[in-house]
Parts: structure tokens; C-alpha cells; sequence
């Protein structure tokens, strides 16, 4: 171990069933820094912190974990933070019924010497650290009382409680206001003149600039660099996050744009969590049948969200206008989007694609009901025939449509909730994510779906976090970050680094 | 068509084919068995098996509406309150007021739709647990009960009209004959209905070029099941015909079958209790969808009051208490996951009937009520204790 270092991960390597998330990860973090911790989505950012505090435990990956030189073997949550290590992820995790003196001590309360917890040392424990974070409420007040920033200050109130040495912040500013972003770096700047180290995880580039000693940038499971920020400028880190080979991965095929299918105009939603924060901010933009448009942006940029009020599942003061085929949209709910022929394919493909205990027939079919019905009953053998077509021109693998998506690999998975949505006839198919956690062939395979659906003349619009499959799919590139388009570019005009210049919101070329 | 493909095999019932379904059977036989040899034969003697399925009845005819409530993941634990102040209701009307039973009987009827929607709008569109608003109705509606029934038993239907809860199937021909003749009939034309229909379906599926089992298999099937049909016939047959109130059960299982595997609104229940989300995504209205379901639940509730109360040919202030907890019972020995997405209308009925054998029988044996309480409870503690295990497996 190096002199100075409070904690290095050495030769880590993590693997989920198919997938290596890590590999031979090595991250040395000297003591009294802020260490940046940047990367893509799914570059295992988070992977490697959840090692660290132990939600992986020791034993499901490889490699070490040394702390102040004494190698550690970290076998539950609890085990990392009696090491001094404390993580601060990005949904909070306080419980909103109870107060902020029962949040910060809860699972270690203080004790009398009868067993029951002694509230009033706690109170002036909890008092202490919050005048400590800069928050100035009263340490009774419940949780459910306070903003977000406020609560991510009693989260690291709570850290400091338990003699933290070590924080870790997942994306702590993702939804704070500037103001609350300002006075989160101060007290971070604060804790690091006390001794107390600090991984930051976060995509805002100027945040880093402003704040961190050290930055490691991860890709694809590995750490492509590692060096003081000092010595980093901007162009050179989007190299490294995003340098990549471009690969014959995709089968881009020159599409020819015809009408206007959907057009959104000055569409403003404001966040239904947090009063007043806009969450998507003026944002206009046109499908065209038989293209692609790719909407890429960073994790929180507004993409899904956009697609969500959309369907009228999600927003608060929804204005502008929704223009499909030359007609505005009044009413927005699922059951109008699917009958104007709006299908959205979900990134959250278990939790809101699929119904696991039922199998690939009824999967298939359940968002194209009405139409198989006569008099309303279903048409068992209609349904089968359908669902049988878009088994064979999906290439589904599964034994019978009889079996439970449930035991479907992911690839086929994502095919069955695709079957669903082309079931349904769509003339816009959003896409999220179409190839999250799918394998490379079956990601293959999608792409040659969607360029089929194009020549059927579709308007696919695809949200991706992946660059490769954005610059290598779409026709058009629109690039959102923080609820606005920042950049609109053609097929073919797009580089990887322009595209994620646009995404963290730098500074205009 | 590949030829994988054409491997598949061709079971198109979606929920049904399951080792489970065979297994409620073997255990409700085994069930039979036990008691019988108990009891000397008396267990299953044709008089006692008929009462038996009398006694289940009213549970059976609830089951059906409580099986897609706890599909949906959600309960009714007002049942047997509601079911209390609709069977004195219909009581009041006739014998009180004199209300002519047909005006009587819908009033009933709709009275018991409303009960539903009302608890179906705290629950999907103000968001009330559905354990809290029908524990609400719980109370409510024992008050209710007292209230119509100034807190006296009232008893005394119409001759005519207390032949829904205890009357069986007039004799149609053969008046002396020592079985009823009617219920012989019925029983061989809804078999022969069996016959026709699944001819039809197979006929169907040919025309669309699925694979269809053999003529000898279809022709095994299809004589199997109406063997089945007419032994559990032939009990009631011999006896003194079918009950008029095993008629309604059978008639009502049959539509909620076929609602839940023939419908886009059986269909969608199962969604909504399989991952609300997805069938929200899919498009399915699924307020709208809770809506209904309740008030189907509460027209059930009416039409069970009314065999209920007539079979006891009296209202009481405490008719129905509890019964819902059988009902629930009932489910989810049948199958039915208490945590949503899984069940099904036969499974519920054979719960119904576990529930009613073990009273049955219990009772022949002259045990105790405190053991017969104690083992009801255990059976249903090991039927959902069976349920979460095989769920474990299952992920």
C-alpha cells in the first residue's frame, strides 16, 4: 500500500451471469481527497461502490479491499460502515414517517442501561452534527418535512455519526437546486479540511472541475484513467469516458424520412416530487415516419420522463402541445396512447414490460385485448396465431408460448414485451433503452427489427444511454440533458464527444 | 411454421393445466376417504353428500367473486356483514312488507351491486386499502342488520320462494320414480354440451392449423369428464335431484370461469395482480377494472344472501358472521396466492368443498367444536405455508 492512501480496491473483478461488470478494477483514493469517480452509465461506477460498502459481499468478486492498509473482508452493509465507510446513494434511504433524531440513529440506537433507547443524548449527538452539515432544523423535525438537499444533509449528518472516514456520494446533486448544489460542495470542502475522504460520483463535469482532487474514469467494467484533476480538461475526460472502438455492431441503413407523424411543441412538465422544478423545459421536437430519432442524454436528463407524460403517467403542470398526424392529443393515459397508436416499450423491462407469472401468449396479447376480442370475448385461436407470428418474426426461443416469461433469458424477455407493442400496431414506437441487459446478438437482433419496422413505415423514436447504438442507429440525434435539448445532429454528424458534450451540458464549441 | 414449433404442445386452457389442480383433487378424495371410513360409509352416503353440497353453497357462489378480488392482490373481509344485511333485507321485504318476491329479489340484487361499487370507489379511486374499507363495511353493516331487523329473527318465506336455498329440481316425467328424473336429464345434456363444445374448439383450432391432440385422446378426454359429470351427478340423482341452489352455484362458476379465461376483463385482473404496472403500461384502466370487479363481488354477495337466507328460512342478526374467512379459506386452499396474479374458479370451489367436508365431516364424528375450529385454522395455515414454498421454487 502506498503511503498515504486510506483505501485502495485492487485487481477487482465482478461478474453477474453473463455479464463481466467489473474487471480488474484498481482504485486508490488518498486520504483527505475528493476523489472523482466518473464513467458512462453502467461503466460499474456503482458496482464498485456497492462492493465497497458491502451490499456485494466478500466472496462474490475478486480482488481486494484494503483500508489503511489492513486488508478487509466485508461480509454485510454493517461490517463496511462499523469501518468508517458510508454510503450516500442517490434515492435516499431515510424513513419519511420518522424524525431526523430516529433516522440518523436507527439500526445503532443509544441505550440506557434498562435497554430502552436514550432519546435525549441522541437528540444533542444529532444536534452537534447537523449544526456540523449546516442544516439548521430542529433535529425533531420528520423527515417527510424536508427538502431533498435537506435530506441529503441529514444523510450525511448520519455518516458523521457514526465517524465516517470515508463518503461516498452517488450522484448527490442530481436533483438539488444550484443553490443547494453550492452549499453541498461548501460542506464538502468543509469535511475534507477535517480529514474526512470523499468519492464523488457524478455526471456533471463542471462539479468535478470545481471540486475534486483526484478523478478515475471508468468504461465498460474497467478504469481507462487515473490522475489528479488538476491536470484533466474537459475535452480529455469526455475522450476517456466515451473512446471506445466503433465496431460493425450496428446495421444503419440509410432511411429516407417521410411526413411528420408526431410533433411536440414547448412541451414544459414540472416535477410532481419537488414543487416548482421544472422537469422537462420546453422541449419541441418531430417524429418522422420511416426514421429513427435517437434521444441520448446521461441518467436524469429528462428522456424517460419525457416519454412518461407522454402517456400521462407522470408530470404536474403539463404545457405545449402534442400534434400526432396533424391532430392535437387532449387526453393522455396509457389506453389512449396504445389506441392513437403511441406504444412506449419501458427501460424497466420486469417492472413495467412484463408480467413474469404469466406466459408469452397472454404477455403478448395484453395490450391488444380489445382488438381480439368479438363481443367481448377473446379469440383464443386469433390470439395464438398472432402471438405465434411474432414469435417466428421475432425469433423468440422459448419452448411453447405456454412458458412464463419469467424463465426467459433477457434477450427473449425484451422480444415478448417488443411482440406486445408491434402487436398493438404502433405508428410511433418509443423505444427506452430497447437493449439494456441483453446480450450483444440479441441486441443484434433488435436493431434488425427496428430497421424492418422503418420500412414498414414506423416512426421509431429510440432513448438510449448507449452512444455506440445512438450514433450507430439513429437518423437524427437529439441530446437532452437537465430536461433541455441541447444539441440536434444528423446521422453520420454525430462523434461520440460532441454528443456527450451536449449531454453533461459543457459549454458551447 | 418450423418444425420446433410444431413440437408445442397444444394445451389451451391458460391457468388450468396444472399438477396442482389434479393434486386439490387427490387431497379433497382423500379427504372423502378418511371421513368415510370414520364414519362407516355415512360420510358418503348420497343424503350426506348432498347436504354437504348444500352446506357449501353459499361459500361456493362467494369464492367465485373472492377469487378475482385476491387475484387483483386485494380482499373483501366485509362479506359476511354484507351478506347478513342483504339476507335480512330480502327477509323484511317479503315477510315484513309483503313485497311481491320478484320486486323483492331484484331489489336485493341491486341493493348488493351498490354495497360494491361503494366499497370498489374508496378503494380504486380514493386510494382505501381494501382491508380497511371493507373492515369498515364490516362494522357498518352489522349495525345495519340489527337496524332492519329490529334485532329479532324473522323467518317464514313463501313456500315457492324458499325453494331457492332448499328445494331440488321438481320430478319432470317419472313422478315415482326413486330418482329424480329432471336432474338425470340436466346432467346428461350438459355433458353432451361438454362433448359438442370441445368438438367445436378442436374443429376450430384444426381451421386455423394448430396442433390438435388425437381423435383417441380427444375421444378419452372427452369420455372422462363425462364420466366424472355423471358420478358427482349420480349422488345427487339418487338422492332427491339436484338442489336448486347447487343449480345456481354451477351456473354462477361456470360464467366466472369463462369470464376468467375467455375475457379481456378476466384477463386483465390476472395482469393487475401479476404486476400492476405492466397492465397499467398495457393500457388496461385498471380503476375502472377494480370498479367492476367489486360490484360483481357485491351482486354475488345478493344472490348467496338469498340462498342463504332461505335455506335457513329465517334472517337473523347474525347470519353470515365469519363467513368470509371461510370464503378466503376456500380460495386459498384452492390455489389462489394471497399475494395476487394466481388463482382459479375451480380451485376455489374445491376449497370450498375441502371447507365444507372438513365441517361435515368433523361434525358426523361428533368432535368437538373446539378441535373442529383448530383444525380448520391449521389447514389453511398449511395451505398457504404450501403456497409461499412453491413460490420460493419458483424464483
Amino acid at each position: 500500500m502506498e503511503s498515504g492512501n486510506v483505501l485502495e480496491m485492487v485487481s477487482i473483478t465482478k461478474e453477474f451471469p453473463g455479464v463481466k461488470a467489473l474487471q480488474d478494477v484498481t482504485l486508490k483514493v488518498k486520504k483527505g481527497e475528493i476523489h472523482a469517480l466518473v464513467g458512462e452509465n453502467g461503466a460499474g461506477k456503482s458496482t464498485l461502490m456497492k462492493i465497497l460498502s458491502g451490499v456485494y459481499p466478500y466472496g462474490s468478486f475478486s480482488g481486494k479491499i484494503i483500508l489503511d492498509g489492513e486488508e478487509q473482508e466485508f461480509k454485510t452493509i454493517n461490517e463496511s460502515i462499523a469501518h468508517g465507510i458510508a454510503t450516500i446513494y442517490q434515492e435516499l434511504t431515510l424513513v419519511r414517517y420518522m424524525d431526523i433524531v430516529e433516522n440518523v440513529f436507527l439500526g445503532h440506537e443509544l441505550r440506557n442501561s434498562n435497554g430502552s433507547i436514550n432519546y435525549d443524548k441522541e437528540y444533542s449527538v444529532t444536534k452537534k452534527a447537523l449544526i456540523e452539515v449546516g442544516l439548521d432544523v430542529d433535529p425533531t423535525t420528520q423527515i417527510i418535512q424536508l427538502g431533498v438537499g435537506q435530506q441529503q444533509l441529514v444523510e450525511i449528518a448520519k455518516a458523521l455519526v457514526k465517524d465516517a472516514r470515508i463518503i461516498v456520494l452517488d450522484e448527490p446533486t442530481s436533483s438539488l437546486t444550484e443553490e443547494e448544489t453550492n452549499s453541498l460542495l461548501n460542506l464538502l470542502r468543509r469535511l475534507r479540511e477535517k480529514g474526512i475522504t470523499c468519492i464523488y460520483i457524478s455526471h456533471r463535469l463542471n462539479e468535478i472541475f470545481e471540486i475534486s482532487d483526484s478523478t478515475t474514469i471508468m468504461r465498460d467494467g474497467r478504469v481507462v484513467h487515473t490522475c489528479s484533476t488538476a491536470d484533466l480538461d474537459e475535452n480529455t475526460l469526455i475522450s476517456h469516458m466515451v473512446g471506445r472502438e466503433m465496431t460493425d455492431r450496428f446495421p444503419h441503413v440509410d432511411h429516407t424520412p417521410g411526413d411528420v407523424v408526431l410533433e411536440i411543441k414547448n412541451w414544459t412538465v414540472y416535477n410532481p416530487e419537488i414543487p416548482g422544478k421544472k422537469r422537462l423545459d420546453n422541449i419541441s421536437l418531430q417524429a418522422r415516419k420511416g426514421e429513427i430519432l435517437g434521444i441520448a442524454g446521461l441518467m436524469g436528463a429528462g428522456r424517460t420522463e419525457l416519454a412518461l407524460s407522454l402517456l400521462g403517467v407522470y408530470g404536474t403542470d403539463i404545457s405545449g402541445e402534442v400534434i400526432l398526424e396533424g391532430k392535437p392529443i387532449r387526453h393522455f393515459s396509457p389506453e389512449a396512447a396504445i389506441k392513437n397508436g403511441i406504444c412506449y416499450l419501458s427501460e424497466d423491462r420486469k417492472g413495467k414490460g412484463l408480467v413474469l407469472g404469466m406466459n408469452i401468449l397472454e404477455n403478448t396479447s395484453l395490450a391488444n385485448l380489445p382488438a381480439l376480442s368479438n363481443r367481448g370475448v377473446i379469440n383464443a385461436n386469433e390470439e395464438r396465431r398472432q402471438a405465434e407470428q411474432q414469435v417466428d418474426k421475432l425469433k423468440i426461443k422459448a419452448s411453447s408460448l405456454e412458458q412464463l416469461t419469467g424463465n426467459l433469458s433477457g434477450g427473449n424477455q425484451q422480444k415478448v414485451v417488443v411482440a406486445k407493442w408491434l402487436m398493438a400496431h404502433p405508428k410511433v414506437l418509443i423505444l427506452d433503452e430497447p437493449t439494456r441487459g441483453i446480450d450483444v446478438g440479441a441486441k443484434y437482433e433488435i436493431y434488425t427489427i427496428m430497421n424492418r419496422l422503418i420500412d414498414e413505415g414506423v416512426a421509431i423514436i429510440m432513448i438510449s444511454s448507449e452512444l455506440p447504438e445512438i450514433l450507430g442507429m439513429s437518423d437524427r440525434i437529439l441530446v437532452m440533458h437537465e430536461g433541455v435539448i441541447k444539441g440536434e445532429f444528423k446521422y453520420g454528424e454525430a462523434t461520440q464527444e460532441t454528443i456527450m458534450h451536449s449531454a453533461i451540458g459543457g459549454s458551447k464549441q | 411454421m418450423n418444425n420446433e414449433k410444431t413440437n408445442k404442445k397444444s394445451g389451451f386452457s391458460l391457468r388450468g393445466t396444472n399438477a396442482r389442480k389434479y393434486a386439490m383433487v387427490i387431497v379433497l378424495l382423500a379427504i372423502w376417504a378418511i371421513f368415510s371410513i370414520l364414519t362407516n360409509g355415512l360420510f358418503t352416503s348420497s343424503r350426506n353428500l348432498s347436504n354437504l353440497f348444500m352446506q357449501m353453497c353459499t361459500v361456493g357462489i362467494l369464492t367465485c367473486g373472492m377469487m378475482f378480488i385476491m387475484v387483483t392482490g386485494n380482499i373483501d373481509i366485509s362479506l359476511g356483514s354484507v351478506l347478513g344485511t342483504l339476507g335480512a333485507l330480502v327477509a323484511v321485504l317479503i315477510i315484513k312488507l309483503d313485497v311481491n318476491p320478484v320486486l323483492a329479489t331484484i331489489i336485493t340484487l341491486v341493493t348488493g351491486i351498490l354495497v360494491g361499487l361503494w366499497h370498489g370507489y374508496w378503494i380504486a379511486y380514493r386510494n382505501v386499502p381494501a382491508m380497511i374499507a371493507t373492515l369498515a363495511s364490516m362494522t357498518a353493516f352489522k349495525g345495519i342488520t340489527l337496524g332492519i331487523t329490529a334485532g329479532i329473527t324473522i323467518s317464514g318465506f313463501p313456500e315457492l320462494y324458499k325453494q331457492i336455498g332448499q328445494g331440488y329440481l321438481p320430478k319432470l316425467f317419472l313422478k315415482d320414480a326413486n330418482f329424480n328424473d329432471t336432474s338425470l336429464i340436466l346432467i346428461v345434456l350438459i355433458s353432451i354440451a361438454f362433448v359438442i363444445m370441445d368438438q367445436r374448439t378442436r374443429k376450430s383450432r384444426i381451421e386455423y392449423g394448430f396442433k390438435v391432440s388425437s381423435v383417441g385422446i380427444t375421444i378419452l378426454k372427452e369420455a372422462i369428464v363425462c364420466l366424472a359429470i355423471l358420478a358427482v351427478g349420480s349422488i345427487m340423482v339418487s338422492y332427491r335431484g339436484i338442489p336448486v341452489s347447487i343449480l345456481i352455484l354451477m351456473i354462477v362458476a361456470y360464467i366466472f370461469n369463462f369470464i376468467a379465461n375467455k375475457t379481456p376483463y378476466g384477463r386483465s385482473i390476472y395482469a393487475i395482480g401479476g404486476n400492476k404496472e405492466a397492465a397499467r403500461f398495457s393500457g388496461i384502466n385498471i380503476r375502472r377494472n377494480m370498479l367492476v370487479m367489486y360490484a360483481v363481488m357485491g351482486l354475488l354477495t345478493a344472490v348467496a344472501a338469498l340462498v342463504y337466507t332461505t335455506r335457513l328460512n329465517a334472517a337473523t342478526t347474525s347470519a353470515g358472521q365469519a363467513m368470509e374467512m371461510d370464503v378466503i379459506a376456500a380460495c386459498v386452499i384452492g390455489g389462489t396466492s394471497p399475494a395476487g396474479g394466481v388463482g382459479t374458479i375451480f380451485g376455489g370451489i374445491i376449497g370450498a368443498l375441502v371447507m365444507a367436508s372438513l365441517d361435515n365431516g368433523m361434525s358426523l364424528l361428533n368432535l368437538d367444536i373446539m378441535y373442529q375450529y383448530v383444525i380448520k385454522g391449521l389447514v389453511l395455515l398449511l395451505a398457504v405455508a404450501i403456497d409461499a414454498q412453491s413460490r420460493k421454487k419458483g424464483n
